[in-house]
C-alpha cells in the first residue's frame, strides 16, 4: 500500500538527499574547479570557489607534458580487458557454484572472498618478483593479469547471487520443454541473468579503472593507465594543485560519462532480486 | 503411448534414502495421484520419472524401453511445476511456443497449435502478456498449455495447486479432470491432499517414508485400507482410532471407524459420550465426542442435528464398516 506523503515530508526528503549527494559529489567538484584556476589561486586562503580567472593553461600543460590519450588508451584496455577475462572465468564458475553446489561451495566462496582481506601490499614483493621473472612488468598484458586476479572473487561473488536468484524450477522446465543445455543457457538463462551480468559488467569496469595500487607499481612508462598519469604530478619537485586537477578531471572523465548514462542498468543490478 | 514402469527404483541423497526402493506400474491413460505427507518422497519420485533427479538404482520403463538414463528432454513427458515455471521474460505466446520450437516444428504448424491451446484454455486475449501481468489461475493455465502443445506420453503434475486460493484450486481441479477426459493422455498427479487425490485419481498411490503403502482406486483405499496409516490419511475428517477394551472385544488391538459411520443417537446405543465442540455445516454436523469407553472420537452427521455442547449422546458404528487393526497396524480382514 502506498504512503501519502505530505509536501513538506517530500521538501524535507528532497533537501536533506541533496544535500547529502552535493557532500559526497564536492570533493570531485572541488577537483574539477581547481582545474580551471591558476597554480596561485588553487593554493589561495580563503579559496574562492566560483570567482577566480577561469582559465585553460593547466589542461594545455598538462597535455604538453605528457600523452594523455596513450594513458587512456592504456586505462581502456586494462579495464576492459581484466573484465571481460573475469568473466569468461567467472560465469562457468558462479553457473556450477549456483546450480549445482557441493559440500564445499560455500566453503569456497569464502575463500575466495578471504583473498580480497588481504591487503596488496602483502603479496606486492612476490607478484613484482614473478612479473620480473616473466616479463610481464610494465605490460598491458600483465596489468590486465593481476587486475583480473584481483578482482575476480567480486566478480564470482556477484554473479553467483544473481544465478541463484534465478529460480532452479525454470532451468528444469527448459530442460523438460526439450532443451539441451546449451539451448537453455542461451535461451532461458541468459536473457533472465542479463541486468545481473551487465551490472557486474560495469561495477568491475569501474573498480579496474580506479585500481591504482598495482597499476602504479608494476607500470612505468610504456603500459601506464591514467592513474600512473594523475600521480605524475604529485612530483618531488612540488606539488602543483591546479596541473594535478586537471590530470584528475581528464582521468574520470571517461569513467563518470559511463558511469552517468548506465547509472540506471547499474542501480538495477545492484538492487536485482532484493524486490520480489 | 504412456505407459510407465518402474523397477525397484530407489532414490538416496548421500547417506540419506529417501526412496529406498519400489514398484510400480502406470497403465496408458490412467490418472495417477501420489499422495502422502510432506516429506513422504512423492516429488522426488515424481521428478525421478521426470529425468530431473537421476535414480541411485533401478530402472524406469516408458512405453516399454528402459528410460532411466534419459536426459528429460528425451523422454517426452511434460511437467507443470508448483511455482508454474514460466519464463518471465518471454509473452505467453512465446512461453507456450517454446518446447515446439525446441522440437524445431515450423512457424506455421506452432502458431497453429497456439491458437488451438489459447482457446481450450482462455488464454486467447492474453497471448501478448508477460507471465508476471497474469493471475494466479491464468498462469497455471499457461503453464497446462505449454504441456499441452506437445503432446506428450504423459504429464507430471507437482502439486500444481497448492499455489492458489480455496475456490480457484476447485476451478482448476475441475479444469485438469476435464482435460484428462478430452486427452486420455497419462497424469502423474502428485499432492499432499488427499481431497485432490479422491476426486481427481483413477488409482491413487499413497506414499510414506518413501515406501508405497497402498495402491488403488480412490472407493478401495477408503473402503479397504490396508494399514492404519492409509486408513488415517485418506477420509476427511480422519478415521477415530479406538484401542483398548472396544478393540479386544473383536479380536483387534485397534479398531477403527469412520466418522460418518456413527449412528448418533439421544436415547441409547453402544457407547455413551458427552458432546464437545459441534460445527453445525447445515449439509453436515461435525460432533466433537468424548467418551470415557473409547475416548475422543469425530461424528459425522448427516443433515441437521440438534445437539449442543455439554449434551449426553449416544453412538453407535456400523458394524460392517469397523475396520480392525492388528498390533503392526496392518487390516486384519
Amino acid at each position: 500500500m502506498a504512503r501519502a506523503v505530505s509536501t513538506e515530508r517530500k521538501l524535507v526528503f528532497t533537501v536533506i538527499g541533496w544535500s547529502i549527494g552535493l557532500l559526497m559529489f564536492f570533493p570531485i567538484l572541488w577537483t574539477i574547479l581547481t582545474s580551471f584556476k591558476t597554480e596561485a589561486e588553487a593554493i589561495a586562503s580563503p579559496p574562492a570557489l566560483f570567482a577566480f580567472d577561469w582559465t585553460m593553461e593547466n589542461y594545455q600543460a598538462v597535455q604538453e607534458r605528457s600523452n594523455y590519450f596513450r594513458h587512456f588508451m592504456n586505462s581502456v584496455i586494462v579495464a576492459f580487458g581484466s573484465t571481460f577475462l573475469g568473466i569468461l572465468i567467472a560465469v562457468p564458475a558462479a553457473w556450477a557454484m549456483a546450480f549445482s553446489p557441493t559440500r564445499h561451495t560455500k566453503n569456497v566462496l569464502m575463500w575466495m572472498l578471504s583473498t580480497k582481506m588481504l591487503p596488496p601490499v602483502g603479496v606486492l614483493v612476490p607478484i613484482y618478483l614473478m612479473f620480473r621473472d616473466f616479463s610481464l612488468l610494465d605490460t598491458r598484458t600483465g596489468l590486465v593479469i593481476v587486475l583480473t586476479l584481483i578482482n575476480l572473487p567480486i566478480i564470482v561473488w556477484m554473479l553467483y547471487t544473481y544465478f541463484k536468484e534465478i529460480p532452479v524450477d525454470i532451468l528444469e522446465a527448459a530442460r523438460m520443454d526439450g532443451a539441451g543445455l546449451a539451448k537453455e543457457i542461451i535461451y532461458v538463462l541468459t536473457p533472465m541473468a542479463l541486468p545481473g551480468v551487465a551490472s557486474t559488467l560495469l561495477l568491475n569496469i569501474i573498480l579496474a579503472w580506479n585500481e591504482a595500487f598495482w597499476t602504479l607499481n608494476l607500470t612505468a612508462a610504456k603500459a601506464a593507465p591514467l592513474t600512473a598519469f594523475i600521480a605524475s604530478y604529485s612530483s618531488p619537485e612540488g606539488l602543483f594543485y591546479a596541473k594535478l586537477s586537471a590530470a584528475s578531471t581528464m582521468a574520470i572523465a571517461p569513467i563518470l560519462i559511463l558511469g552517468w548514462f548506465s547509472q540506471k542498468q547499474l542501480v538495477r543490478g545492484l538492487t536485482f532480486g532484493a524486490v520480489k | 503411448m504412456g505407459q510407465i514402469a518402474l523397477r525397484n527404483v530407489s532414490k538416496s541423497f548421500g547417506e540419506m534414502a529417501v526412496i529406498p526402493g519400489l514398484d510400480l506400474e502406470i497403465n496408458d491413460g490412467e490418472f495417477v495421484v501420489f499422495v502422502g505427507p510432506s516429506g513422504c518422497g512423492k516429488s522426488t519420485l515424481l521428478r525421478l520419472i521426470a529425468g530431473l533427479e537421476d535414480v541411485s538404482g533401478g530402472t524406469i520403463l516408458i512405453d516399454g524401453t528402459d528410460a532411466t538414463g534419459l536426459p528429460p528432454a528425451k523422454r517426452r513427458l511434460a511437467m507443470v511445476f508448483q511455482s508454474y515455471a514460466l519464463y518471465p521474460h518471454m509473452s505467453v505466446r512465446k512461453n507456450i511456443a517454446f518446447p515446439l520450437k525446441m522440437a524445431g516444428m515450423d512457424k506455421a504448424a506452432i502458431d497453429t497449435k497456439i491458437a488451438d491451446a489459447a482457446r481450450v484454455l482462455n488464454l486467447t486475449d492474453y497471448l501478448h502478456r508477460k507471465p508476471g501481468q497474469l493471475s494466479g489461475g491464468q498462469r497455471q493455465r499457461v503453464a497446462i498449455g505449454r504441456a499441452i502443445v506437445r503432446e506428450p506420453e504423459a504429464f507430471l503434475f507437482d502439486e500444481p495447486l497448492s499455489n492458489l486460493d480455496a475456490a480457484l484450486r476447485v476451478n482448476m481441479r475441475l479444469e485438469i479432470s476435464e482435460l484428462h477426459h478430452q486427452l486420455k493422455t497419462t497424469m502423474i498427479y502428485v499432492t499432499h491432499d488427499q481431497v485432490e487425490a479422491m476426486t481427481m485419481a483413477d488409482k491413487i498411490v499413497v506414499l510414506h517414508d518413501g515406501r508405497i503403502e497402498q495402491v488403488g482406486s480412490p472407493l478401495d483405499l477408503y473402503r479397504s485400507p490396508d494399514n492404519r496409516f492409509v486408513a488415517g490419511f485418506i477420509g476427511s475428517p480422519k478415521m477415530n482410532f479406538i484401542e483398548g477394551p472396544e478393540a479386544e472385544s473383536l479380536n483387534a488391538f485397534a479398531i477403527g471407524v469412520r466418522p460418518e459411520h456413527f449412528g448418533v443417537s439421544r436415547d441409547g446405543g453402544s457407547w455413551k459420550g458427552t458432546v464437545g465442540v459441534a460445527e453445525h455445516l447445515g449439509s453436515d454436523t461435525f460432533l466433537h465426542v468424548h467418551s470415557d469407553s473409547i475416548g475422543q472420537v469425530t461424528v459425522r452427521a448427516a443433515g441437521e442435528i440438534d445437539l449442543h455442547y455439554g449434551e449426553d449422546v449416544w453412538l453407535t458404528p456400523d458394524p460392517d464398516k469397523v475396520h480392525r487393526f492388528d498390533r503392526e497396524g496392518l487390516a486384519l480382514r
